[in-house]
């Protein structure tokens, strides 16, 4: 289990003050303190850890979330930003002694301008919100993580978060143009607007994927794009991982950058095809899912060079998408795949690495000799074209043993792909899960640079606490 | 100022700020000096110059990556990656021709001035594509963020921070860029003889279409006339560009002429001309030879036509549009009047500015870029602090005392 700090005996001992503090900052409603009550915010996505908070504050306005976190900072408080909290890393964890402040109220869509291609959302629009607010017009917003039901867009700006159409559409931080922030301290800043690239530090880009550890969004200013005329998806299915990973290669030297493109292993195949019926060929070791996007020729064009490229690493099997059922029934297994794999084990740790792709087949291979030595099973999801892998650990939380082990196969895999050159998290963010590992990937040279920026923007460390930097380092900072 | 330091290596940078930082020293730094006359005169006893810390360290075409050390020329980044079929996706500007100098501009200016060009509207701006940078604080620590993947949330994002920052923050030594497969072909739809209102009007058009367009420009008459793709047009112009397969822009760019149909007569520039005209755009050959000050103002689309007649109103300046309309080029007297009525239109755009060449008593005494309002310009001090604490890096460079 990762550790967590004690909590603040002090605040602790002033709850009932504090509680009383935010009743006279928040309607009625906008407060919780009964214990009850304070249940659905002790965890996020990471449910493996549990922490009910002092208390829960929902604020309305900007101006509500503004005074609460002047209020807090007066008192010394500690906070937890809050959305939907689906976050996969803990970065909605609650602590005892803090206060979760959720934004899931401020739920308005202020703005569409279809002319200048964005619109205004609260930080509490859901990330499909957006696209579904738009899509009359043919309009989307473009990333798209697999929480995008339930997922908001203020979480979305905090861990920079992607989706399997990132390839083509960048992430997050590609699609943003303004923000509005509130400081610890209480102020609320304006940061871009409807223009591209403000003047200044980039603080659109810093303040993106940071985690709740700078600032609180409060709203946020997206672009808008308009939609293709349509998209289809082809299945290519491969003796072994090596091949799959040389024909991906292929594609993309031929100039050919396909929307998405999905890469699954032999168990995560499994899982999914037990699942969802969808036709994947049981006995292959690797499987792409490939979506072009254009006219109905265009994709045409683009599919017919693709199977050309997949016609020459020998393929199991080959399935071309002839219309928009056929094209949804191959992504079928693969957007229900964590359902999959929670049918087949009790839980599984989802983790989040980027590798070099040309490294692939050489991490699977020892994440399938991990798997063996730590007697668990793992399913492989990558993005192959950005090189985002998502291994998911199967283990039982009722099983201490089997959670600890989990949880050092989830690190050995992270740390393995610091090895071959890539990162602890392509877009799941650093939360709680992977904070200890983060001296795998920087020096205390530049955890020192980035704990400066932390403290320019937030002194006293009150904000999303004992996240992202290695714990020791932040104890040694509030002593 | 004494001779400038010119490091061989990433060691020699982080030895000669650590001298710095202990002797308090403040330094200019640049590569080979092409942007030396954007934004503010800097104050410094020493310039440092990384244009000897140069060379290509990785390029992996299929994973869509390279990295080269900062001093590295960008043309022969440009040449190296077209060697592959691939291009730089934020097609960032050669302003030499604006800013009336002859060096050639190094990778690492392009990133410290996070400088794109027409195809920053599709494909992001160049800090969008920098996977990974190594820099020198004002500490002289080397700092490192990012890395070489195209996916990664780990950490505060120093890679953008530190692009744009214009070297205030920290000496960039090495950056590692995504890059894309260059298309096969581009084809441009042009509109001529539409007045700026109809003309950015059709530009969304295309933008809001489904047609995957890369660029869109406007020019005045007098401005297409510069442009020798253009000139023969005779007329204002809006530019609509795909770049795609072949098959795919002769499709794209006959939907996008019928689409376009509705706000005036339409014709195609083939792959050659496309070419040329957009490398006119995109490093503002519009206003080359132009006396006096430049400037980029940054609006929303829609607020650009208001923008420009302001600005031709206050003080007939030449001017044309990028980015949909959303990135207005100007040129114009060297005058604190001409530079205010550029803020006023920018900020009545509810946009920003940045006056990209002027003399040095203007850069001096302008504001080059917006004023942060005072709760984020305590941020800026405290985030600048956190780099450099002494100042000593291109201190006054983007704000006076920053």
């Amino acid at each position: 289990m990762i550790a967590q700090p004690a909590p603040k005996q002090e605040v602790l001992a002033r709850r009932d003050a504090i509680v009383a503090g935010l009743r006279r900052l928040l309607p009625e409603s906008g407060v919780i303190a009964e214990p009850i009550r304070l249940r659905p915010y002790e965890t996020d996505g990471l449910a493996a850890y549990r922490q009910p908070p002092l208390a829960v504050a929902l604020p309305e306005t900007t101006e509500q979330v503004a005074a609460v976190l002047r209020f807090l900072h007066e008192e010394g408080v500690r906070i937890i930003p809050r959305g939907a909290g689906t976050s996969l890393s803990g970065g909605a964890l609650p602590m005892a002694d803090a206060v979760v402040v959720g934004l899931m109220r401020l739920n308005r869509i202020l703005a569409i301008d279809y002319a200048d291609r964005c619109a205004t959302v609260q930080a509490g629009v859901t990330n499909i919100g957006i696209t579904q607010a738009v899509q009359g017009t043919g309009f989307f917003y473009a990333p798209d993580p697999s929480s995008q039901l339930a997922c908001m867009i203020g979480g979305n700006v905090g861990m920079n978060s992607g989706g399997a159409h990132c390839l083509r559409y960048g992430v997050t931080a590609n699609n943003l143009l303004g923000l509005k922030i509130v400081t610890v301290s209480g102020e609320i800043i304006d940061i871009g607007g409807a223009h591209l690239d403000a003047a200044g530090y980039d603080w659109l880009g810093l303040l993106t994927g940071s985690e709740g550890q700078l600032a609180v969004v409060t709203e946020v200013t997206v672009r808008i794009l308009r939609g293709p005329e349509g998209a289809r998806a082809m299945l290519a299915a491969f003796r072994a991982n090596e091949v799959a990973g040389a024909c991906v290669d292929a594609i993309i030297s031929s100039g050919i950058i396909p929307v998405a493109l999905e890469f699954m292993d032999r168990p995560a195949i499994h899982a999914c095809e037990a699942f969802a019926h969808a036709g994947y060929p049981l006995d292959a070791e690797a499987m792409l899912i490939i979506e072009v996007e254009g006219s109905p020729a265009e994709q045409d064009f683009l599919l017919s060079r693709i199977r050309e490229i997949c016609e020459r690493h020998d393929p199991i099997s080959l399935k071309v998408s002839q219309s928009a059922e056929e094209s949804a029934a191959i992504w079928k297994g693969r957007k229900g795949a964590f359902g999959a794999v929670g049918r087949i084990s009790p839980d599984y740790l989802c983790m989040d690495g980027t590798i070099p792709t040309g490294r692939l087949p050489e991490v699977l291979r020892r994440i399938g000799e991990m798997s063996e030595r730590y007697g668990l099973k793992v399913a492989n999801i990558f993005h192959a074209g950005d090189g985002n892998l998502h291994p998911l650990i199967m283990f039982d939380a009722n099983d201490p043993d089997s959670f600890a082990r989990a949880e050092r196969f989830g690190a050995d895999v992270l740390r393995l792909c610091v090895e071959v050159g890539g990162c602890l998290t392509g877009e799941h963010g650093v939360g709680v899960e992977k904070r200890d590992l983060m001296d795998a990937q920087f020096t205390p040279t530049d955890l020192a640079q980035q704990r400066r920026i932390k403290d320019a923007f937030d002194p006293l460390w009150l904000l999303n606490p004992s996240k992202v930097f290695p714990l020791v380092e932040t104890l040694k900072q509030a002593a | 100022m004494s001779e400038a330091l010119a490091p061989a290596d990433e060691e020699g940078v982080v030895t000669a700020l650590a001298e710095a930082y202990d002797a308090g020293v403040p330094l200019e730094i640049s590569g080979r000096g092409s942007k030396r006359g954007m934004l503010r005169p800097v104050q410094a006893a020493r310039g440092l110059s990384v244009a000897g810390h140069a060379g290509i360290t990785l390029y992996s075409p299929q994973e869509l990556v390279i990295a080269a050390k900062a001093g590295t020329r960008l043309d022969e980044i440009e040449a190296a990656v077209a060697a592959h079929g691939q291009h730089l996706i934020a097609e960032p500007p050669d302003l030499s021709g604006v800013l009336g100098v002859r060096a050639p501009q190094t990778l690492g200016g392009v990133v410290a001035a996070n400088l794109s060009g027409p195809r920053r509207i599709a494909g992001g701006a160049t800090r969008d594509h920098v996977l990974g940078v190594r820099a020198v604080n004002g500490r002289g620590e080397l700092i490192r963020s990012g890395g070489r993947v195209l996916k990664n949330v780990t950490g505060l994002d120093l890679c953008k921070l530190l692009s744009g920052s214009h070297g205030t923050l920290a000496v960039l030594t090495e950056i590692t860029l995504k890059v894309l497969p260059a298309p096969e072909r581009c084809g441009t739809v042009t509109l001529t003889g539409i007045d700026p209102t109809k003309g950015v009007a059709a530009l969304s058009a295309a933008l809001g279409s489904p047609y995957g367009v890369s660029a869109a420009a406007y020019l005045p008459a007098g401005a297409a006339a510069r442009v020798p793709a253009l000139a023969w047009l005779g007329a204002a112009v809006a530019l609509v560009r795909v770049e795609d397969f072949a098959p795919s822009v002769a499709y794209r760019t006959e939907k996008l002429r019928q689409e376009l149909a509705r706000f005036g007569r339409t014709e195609l520039l083939d792959d050659g001309a496309s070419r040329n005209a957009w490398r006119a755009v995109r490093d503002a050959l519009p206003l080359r030879g132009e006396e006096g000050a430049i400037w980029r103002v940054s609006v929303r689309p829609s607020a650009a036509p208001a923008a420009a007649a302001a600005v031709v109103g206050a003080f007939g300046a030449r001017w044309f549009m990028d980015w949909g309309g959303g990135l207005i080029w100007i040129a114009g007297p060297p005058s604190e009047a001409a530079h205010d009525a550029v803020v006023a239109a920018a900020r009545a755009g509810g946009g920003t500015w940045m006056l990209l060449r002027a003399p040095d008593g203007l850069r001096a005494a302008a504001s080059v870029i917006p004023q942060e309002p005072p709760a984020l310009a305590r941020i800026t001090s405290a985030v600048k602090a956190a780099f450099d604490p002494k100042g000593i890096l291109n201190p006054g460079r983007m704000y006076p005392g920053v």
